[in-house]
């Protein structure tokens, strides 16, 4: 992850990247990486969460609980130690 | 005979699709993962008859579960493949159709709810879908039969377009660029449908969504329970069936070893229907008088909680309270079924990932998840003393649950994955797939529970004239009375409890115990051995090593937890 500032595209800074946990509630984003083994990430693929697909954080449940997402018009829960482990890119606040 | 297999994603209306096309009616839930064993029927195929399959649902054709792993060796059997897939989401869908597709087994795609694409804002082009995957696309919606007389004109359609293996990345990109040409997303409005989930996901709202769910299941389930027994069944048992009983037992000679295992006990012209114990009494009487009004009332409820869609969102808050016993949230479906019946329950753990968790998932459920037979008895028993007593009863298998839950998530070696779902939309429970649901459930516990009940009531009557009984009893009054405080009679009851739990309580009606003594007995038989039927799914299941070990865990349970109780009450 890059330590300071964004890239930039279009001029416009771009955010660095998160992990889902650490997404916020009603954020959305693009996921970049997972960053999981290989059965983890075909878990993860096999619900809709590949990279370059935008994601928006629906909730998360206090006390490290799941984190509930919005990908594709259909909502999925992930543990937290599987969240931890997706990287999204927040989209920019207009 | 050939043979068709119904494949697709988890929730997508396999099952549904499966009663529409060979009339054999299968359960259909709105979560994933609510067939976890293969359903065979029949269908017309041209002049021919062909086998139908009915398959669990898998993500890809790596199985993670042993739900999948079924489906994946159904696959190896299949002559042409029904592939289910959701209109709705058709990329992530559109992951098995590829693998199933360089499996070179003809195919045919059924894009199933339909109806959901219009409201939904999705629009896809059919034309070109079939081009580019090379197999009959057929748009279906299982719930109404639309499309359904489609799909059956073109399963002889189906055809293998020999399309090269990938890997998991190209496929990924090829399905990309299947989209970008078929799909078109517009935008729409929030129904008040996503307001719900969205709320029911919130730690505080869900929460007390959470507990008004399940408290209104509990009185709605009483209510109807009762209302069954007091309006409709005992009426009938005590004005029509009483006076026939009468007529019989005096034509019977009013005693003697036929009697009594026809008639059972008759004290002064009263019928006890609860306590005499011949088959055409209490026989009948348990399973339809007692048992049934409650199986109805607790299948109502669960098929409407199942067919809104609320079970997985329950599984979302669950799943930090589940984690400190071992498990992740979706267990919470099991546990519940397993209020109705523990053999279902401990079927679909099959749906869980790893061995450890089924294992902690099914000891606990046979240990400390009352089933619906059970749980009627113990209303009809323990109530007529008070309903604190009921509490108790409850708040002590509660109890056990989170404890033994711990203790065995402390001491059962291996790992327990984390909660990873698909939550599906509110959905507003169709009546009739609700009713069909009902009646499937409560014919198959009748079919089930009738021939062992009597059988058990029929064991109970010979082996008292037997005395075999009194020769049990004495050998174990040490633990039955001087542990348990029980009279030593009540062993007879943790015996029979192996067949039947709700027969096996019933004999603890005429023993005259204190309401201290009762509690004691319902916890001790609920959480000792489980009946017949339950031991012979968790040896199928969890094969005989862990089995004995449950059993194990069991038995020392259910005495120390009958022991403290005891000492309390
Ligand atoms: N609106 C709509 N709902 C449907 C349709 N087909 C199925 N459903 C609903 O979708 C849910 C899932 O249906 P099932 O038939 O149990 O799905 P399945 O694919 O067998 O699911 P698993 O056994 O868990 O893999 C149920 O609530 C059905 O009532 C459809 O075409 N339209
Ligand atoms: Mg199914």
């Amino acid at each position: 992850m890059h330590r300071f500032g964004g890239r930039f595209k279009d001029n416009k800074p771009e955010a660095d990247p998160v992990t889902l946990a650490q997404l916020k509630s009603g954020q959305s984003g693009t996921v970049v990486d997972i960053q999981g083994g290989h059965r983890m990430t075909d878990r993860l693929n096999a619900l809709g969460i590949i990279p370059g697909k935008k994601i928006t954080k629906a909730s998360a449940m206090l006390m490290r609980g799941p984190v509930t997402i919005e990908v594709d018009r259909v909502e999925v829960a992930i543990g937290f130690g599987m969240a931890s482990k997706v990287m999204v890119r927040p989209d920019r606040v207009p | 005979m050939t043979r068709i297999l119904l494949m697709g994603n988890p929730n997508v209306g396999k099952s549904a699709l499966f009663s529409r096309l060979t009339g054999v009616q299968a359960i259909v839930s709105n979560y994933p993962g609510t067939t976890i064993n293969y359903t065979r029927g029949y269908m017309k195929l041209g002049e021919e008859t062909a086998e139908v399959i009915d398959v669990p649902g898998t993500y890809t054709l790596e199985p993670t579960s042993e739900a999948e792993e079924i489906a994946l060796r159904l696959l190896d059997s299949g002559d042409i493949v029904i592939n289910v897939a959701n209109a709705i989401n058709l990329e992530r869908n559109l992951y098995l159709t590829l693998q199933l597709l360089e499996r070179g087994i003809p195919m045919v795609v059924a894009l199933n709810l339909w109806d959901d694409t219009r409201h939904r804002g999705v629009d896809i082009d059919l034309e070109k879908l079939r081009g580019l995957l090379g197999v009959p696309v057929i748009p279906t919606v299982a719930l109404t039969g639309e499309g359904v007389k489609e799909l059956v004109e073109n399963v002889p359609r189906a055809i293998s377009p020999h399309r090269p293996p990938g890997t998991r990345d190209q496929r990924w990109a090829n399905i990309g660029k299947i989209i970008e040409q078929v799909q078109r997303i517009s935008h729409r409005h929030h129904t008040w449908r996503e307001r719900l989930a969205d709320a029911s996901v919130n730690q505080v709202s869900g929460g007390l969504i959470a507990l008004a769910a399940l408290a209104s299941s509990f009185f709605v389930i009483r209510f109807i329970g009762e209302g069954l027994i007091n309006y409709v069944l005992d009426p009938l048992f005590n004005n029509l069936w009483a006076p026939v009983i009468l007529k019989l037992s005096q034509l019977l000679g009013g005693g003697g070893f036929l009697h009594d295992i026809v008639v059972g006990k008759i004290a002064g012209g009263e019928i006890n229907f609860l306590q005499s114990f011949g088959l055409l009494t209490s026989g009948l009487y348990v399973p339809l008088g007692v048992v049934l009004p409650y199986i109805v009332a607790f299948y109502l409820v669960l098929g409407i909680l199942e067919d809104t869609g609320y079970l997985p969102r329950l599984a979302v808050l669950m799943d930090t309270i589940l984690h400190r016993l071992g498990l992740h949230g979706y267990t919470i479906i099991p546990n519940l079924l397993g209020l109705g019946c523990n053999v279902p329950a401990i079927l679909a753990t099959r749906i869980l990932e790893s061995k450890r968790e089924r294992f902690i998932a099914a000891t606990l459920i046979s240990i400390a998840v009352p089933c619906a037979a059970l749980q009627a008895m113990i209303f009809g028993l323990v109530g007529a003393r008070g309903l604190e007593y009921v509490a108790i009863v409850y708040g002590t298998l509660f109890a056990v649950w989170i404890i033994l839950g711990i203790i065995l998530n402390h001491t059962v070696k291996g790992f327990s994955p984390e909660l990873l779902i698909e939550i599906p939309p509110y959905r507003l429970p169709p009546w009739r797939a609700v009713l069909q649901k009902l009646w499937l459930r409560t014919y198959s516990f009748l079919a089930e529970a009738i021939p062992i009940i009597l059988g058990a009531i029929l064991a109970v009557n010979i082996l008292y004239i037997l005395g075999v009984f009194n020769a049990i009893a004495n050998f174990t009054a040490p633990v039955v009375t001087g542990l348990l405080g029980l009279p030593k009679e009540a062993v007879t009851a943790l015996v029979i409890g192996f067949l039947r739990k709700d027969v096996a309580l019933g004999m603890l009606a005429p023993l005259a115990l204190t309401s201290g003594q009762l509690v004691v007995g319902s916890v001790v038989l609920a959480m000792l051995f489980p009946c017949v039927a339950t031991f012979v799914v968790m040896l199928r299941e969890l094969g005989v090593v862990n089995m004995l070990k449950a059993v194990g865990i069991m038995i020392v349970a259910a005495l120390v937890t009958g022991g403290i109780l005891n000492l309390i009450l």
